[in-house]
């Protein structure tokens, strides 16, 4: 991959001031990298990365195994497609195995997410099958360690 | 001083001729102080990869806490046989031609006392890694330092060394990448310092601890040129390659009877490296490329930002061509490089470590270590910006 693209992922606010100076280009040229990146859809949006686990919030996070029956034509895609587009989903993939789907799903309460599945996933055309898993904790998000580890100190002079 | 002999001075007058080491010094300052960025570590900031340190605590967890065979684990030199040649290019012979040792500070030790008697003069470059002159004064020789400049980018001349030898020199110490001045050896320059050795017949001990954090240039040892295998004790480890150094293992390559004679002092002295971190070593040669080329790509980034910033804000400095040091000058405000670091210690809170700290030809500049998250060498520089636009005004 692209190291641009590399610093991106880490740091999305990383200036392009400082982008340059890391990889030795100029200003302009990583501006104009990135912009037709973006252009291109390879950048699709810049987020962060927050750990829900410290905010009081109410919400509640599931994986969802789904099998579904393909279609003639169009195979898997367009039940999937279908699914993405609920608010619900967060992220979607399609999957070798056992099953077809794996959802990543979010909603306020259990209740919530429970009735998002059975009314909306499960009656879909083409669903057969659902098995919901609800996360408990996270430990690790997009690369991201979501506690911070403690770590031997180092001598702060050494030869 | 009067009071001093009066009492009985049990200290070997050899080793009360060498001096404190700059590094320690600085540390007693640094390490009084609170919330200083600190740009003056020798080491890695990663962490010794998980599948290393996992594999440390497999051996542990079989029970591995007894002493090894002095050589080392016979499957540690056999993959680091395997490592150097594909690496360096030499064969060594696993069984009587490599030597693991307690990093890559205890080879050099060995590699001196192995080959130097009282009086004989060793050559190395400088500015130059701490330990170099004093272990050479352990072993009651005569360390000559042959200058470098940053105008011809730290590099090791001919001329400069044909300007120090003589009849009683016996070794030649090299260190490329170089601690502090991330110098690297370009090929013409190997050729010409392996004549020079040969010609004098000199032997040659090259600390090749920061080879894999080459970054543009190719990498070049001297062991490799022609004549040198015979004359050449190549040094290398695990502490800077793969963030290690708390492991405290190296490794020594050299002809048999060098080996040998090496062996000689590291079985009655050492006995062997801690098993544990031979465990891990195999583990570093074994799966560790992934990682060592993972942080080396880090260590690059960091490293043209720091060259960038330090120029932008007055603190001129070439361009390392390895290692993780950056070594800009801090001459012409009317300061040495250690009241150029203290003041900014003080007044900044940002500690890099004076250039005389590395001998007499460091003076007048600062190392400045990139092994640190870019986020601190980011409000280091701004710092150090502040810094020197106020000795300026
Ligand atoms: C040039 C050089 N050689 C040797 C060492 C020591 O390495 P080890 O940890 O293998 O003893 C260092 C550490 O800073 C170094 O910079």
């Amino acid at each position: 991959m692209d190291e641009l693209l590399r610093l991106l992922r880490k740091n999305a606010l990383e200036s392009p001031h400082n982008l340059a100076r890391m990889l030795r280009l100029t200003e302009d040229e990583v501006r104009r990298r990135i912009a037709q990146y973006e252009q291109d859809g390879v950048i699709r949006a810049y987020q962060a990365v927050v750990n829900e686990d410290r905010l009081d919030l109410d919400r509640v996070r599931a994986v969802i195994e789904v099998k579904i029956s393909p279609e003639r034509e169009g195979g898997f895609d367009r039940v999937a497609s279908r699914v993405a587009r609920f608010d619900e989903v967060e992220s979607l993939f399609l999957m070798s195995g056992t099953y077809d789907l794996l959802v990543f799903v979010r909603g306020a309460t259990l209740k919530e997410v429970a009735w998002f599945v059975s009314e909306k996933l499960a009656t879909l055309e083409g669903v057969l099958s659902t098995a919901t898993h609800f996360m408990l904790k996270t430990y690790k998000d997009q690369g991201v360690l979501m506690h911070v580890e403690e770590r031997d100190e180092k001598l702060k002079v050494s030869p | 001083m009067k009071s001093s002999r009066s009492r009985p001075d049990f200290v070997a007058p050899h080793l009360r001729d060498v001096p404190r080491s700059g590094i320690r010094d600085f540390f007693e300052i640094v390490s009084q102080r609170e919330d200083v960025i600190s740009l003056s570590i020798g080491e890695p900031d990663f962490v010794a990869p998980w599948h290393i340190r996992e594999a440390a605590v497999f051996a542990l967890d079989r029970g591995a806490t007894s002493y090894t065979a002095n050589l080392g684990l016979r499957e540690l030199r056999q993959a680091v046989a395997a490592y150097v040649r594909r690496s360096f290019g030499p064969s060594y012979d696993p069984d009587t031609e490599i030597l693991i040792t307690v990093g890559v500070s205890e080879a050099l030790d060995l590699a001196v006392r192995a080959v130097i008697a009282p009086g004989d003069e060793v050559l190395y470059h400088a500015p130059c890694y701490v330990s170099y002159a004093p272990v050479v004064a352990f072993a009651h020789g005569r360390p000559v330092a042959v200058p470098t400049r940053a105008e011809d980018g730290f590099r090791l001349r001919r001329e400069a060394l044909e300007a120090q030898v003589t009849p009683r020199t016996r070794a030649l110490m090299l260190n490329f990448p170089t601690n502090p001045t991330g110098a690297v050896l370009a090929r013409e320059d190997a050729e010409e310092i392996a004549r020079f050795a040969v010609e004098r017949d000199l032997l040659v001990i090259t600390d090749e601890i920061y080879s894999e954090l080459t970054y543009e240039a190719e990498r070049v040892s001297v062991v490799a040129m022609p004549g040198m295998r015979e004359r050449t004790i190549f040094l290398n480890g695990f502490s800077k390659t793969w963030a290690m150094t708390g492991f405290r293992v190296g490794f020594a390559c050299a002809p048999p009877g060098l080996t040998e004679a090496m062996m000689k002092i590291h079985q009655y002295t050492m006995l062997c490296a801690p098993v544990v971190s031979q465990r891990a070593a195999i583990e570093a040669l074994r799966g560790g490329d992934r990682d060592r080329d993972h942080m080396r790509a880090e260590y690059e980034k960091r490293r043209n930002f720091l060259h960038a910033g330090l120029n932008e804000i007055g603190l001129p400095c070439g361009l390392p061509g390895g290692a993780f040091y950056v070594f800009p000058s801090v001459a012409g405000r009317g300061l040495t490089s250690k009241e150029f670091s203290l003041r900014l210690l003080d007044e900044e809170k940002v500690a890099c470590v004076p250039g005389s700290a590395f001998g007499s030809a460091g003076e007048g500049f600062i190392r400045c270590c990139f092994a640190t998250d870019i986020e601190d060498i980011k409000e280091a520089l701004a710092r150090m910006g502040r810094f020197v636009r106020r000795l300026s005004t």
